[in-house]
């Protein structure tokens, strides 16, 4: 194809998006467009499974059978998100396996808030009300996004997170209306999450390479700052209920502009996470790579098996 | 091809793929809609597609009947021929009623 066809079609292609057209995995797309799916989509889907882990750490010391099967039946959910977000990425043409191998070999990255451990009781409702809380922000905006099966996969994923956020909220207030020694847990993972929590929606508009064309393609709809100030203001009058407080000094309504003012974030600390230095990099990664690889002959088993039915079935009808 | 050639065919033809392969997954979400396509996964065959399909597309009575279909089973139409395919549809517009007028007395038509 000459450059000048490439060009035209490229036009035609962002017009189908200003009007709100859906593109489908067998349309045409600029390479880039493809690339920036496959990577955005495959972060994605590894951090729901990576996300599993923090999680999955309380399942067997969960404190009743409540919250066992609530728990239980959260990180379930987080495989089928992965899983829905691997298949969606599938579709652009590339395979399971190399989407494995990316995140395996560390060549990919996923969300950077799992790279904290899971210390105590209190976190599992810390990362419901705060972890899920800022994902819901930010994905409830992809359910309208450009790429047809990313958006679809996006409205199931968005349908369950609410679950999530409701069920660790509710361990939030269970610990801040128990003992003093409860309340203090709450406290504590509170003071802990908060800051990660912010981070994860992103560094600052200033610094955030992907913007202009993720607002074209509808990858994004409000930016980074706009994204976390959001947060900020719904999240800050729930802790004001449980009767906990959030760790920023600076942290202040204001009047005029009718949102929280809040202090300054330790980016040296995300970029810190980012490139593998978090408490829990190395854990996150190993345990994932040692699940998969200690898998293996299970799957290779269950092939054979399918193999082997599926021969004999053969060999009766020849 | 003989029939055991054919078998041989077939016998190395299912060696050779080592992935899972891939299925697509339709769901009726209740009696009287059709299915509708889900999503897709990875499974060894159509039992485990079915059971898989169960736990990844159903954990919240999303359906009441599910139909698993190996992706590469299906023949999908491409977008490049879709003015081939589509348009000739577009300038037929006698096959609307609204095409036909009839004086406004006309009830019930
Ligand atoms: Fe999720
Ligand atoms: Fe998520
Ligand atoms: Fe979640």
């Amino acid at each position: 194809m000459s450059e000048e066809n490439i060009k035209n079609l490229e036009e035609i292609f962002e017009a189908r998006i200003a009007r709100d057209e859906k593109i489908e995995p067998k349309d045409w797309m600029p390479e880039k467009y493809r690339k920036t799916h496959i990577r955005q989509m495959s972060q994605h889907a590894h951090s729901e499974i990576i996300g599993m882990l923090p999680e999955g750490n309380w399942i067997t010391r969960a404190p009743s059978l409540r919250r066992k099967v609530a728990l239980l039946a959260k990180v379930q959910d987080e495989a089928g998100h992965g899983l829905y977000l691997y298949s969606a990425c599938e579709t652009l043409g590339i395979s399971r396996d190399e989407l494995y191998d990316q995140l395996h070999s560390g060549k990919a990255k996923y969300s950077s808030i799992f790279n904290y451990p899971t210390v105590s009781w209190a976190d599992m409702g810390a990362v419901g009300w705060l972890v899920d809380g800022a994902a819901i922000i930010n994905q409830v905006p992809l359910c309208n996004t450009s790429f047809g099966p990313y958006a679809r996969a996006m409205v199931r994923v968005c349908k369950e997170e609410s679950f999530h956020q409701r069920q660790g909220f509710e361990i939030m207030l269970s610990l801040c209306r128990g003992s003093k020694e409860q309340k203090a847990m709450a406290q504590d993972a509170l003071n802990r999450w908060w800051w990660p929590s912010l981070m994860m929606l992103g560094p600052v508009d200033a610094e955030s390479v992907h913007t202009e064309q993720s607002m074209k393609w509808k990858l994004k709809r409000k930016t980074n700052d706009e994204l976390r100030q959001q947060f900020i203001d719904q999240t800050v009058p729930q802790a004001d209920l449980l009767g906990i407080t959030v760790p920023d000094p600076d942290l202040k309504w204001n009047e005029e502009t009718g949102h929280y003012d809040f202090g300054e974030i330790d980016w040296d600390e995300f970029w810190q996470v980012v490139k593998g230095h978090g408490p829990c990099n190395k854990e996150r990664l190993s345990a994932r790579v040692n699940a998969w690889d200690e898998g293996k002959w299970v799957r290779d088993a269950a092939m054979a098996h399918a193999e082997k039915k599926e021969l004999n079935k053969l060999k009766e009808v020849v | 091809m003989g029939s055991r050639g054919f078998l041989w065919f077939l016998i190395i033809d299912i060696m050779s793929k080592k992935n899972w392969p891939l299925w697509e997954i339709f769901v009726r979400s209740k009696n009287g809609l059709e299915h509708r396509h889900f999503g897709s996964l990875h499974a060894t065959d159509a039992e485990m597609a079915m059971e898989n399909a169960r736990d990844v597309y159903t954990r919240r009575n999303e359906g009441v009947s599910i139909w698993v279909v190996e992706s590469k089973h299906i023949t999908a139409s491409n977008p490049e021929n879709n003015g081939e395919l589509f348009e000739p549809a577009q300038d037929k517009v006698y096959r609307h009623p609204t095409f036909y007028t009839l004086p406004d007395e006309i009830k019930h038509m």
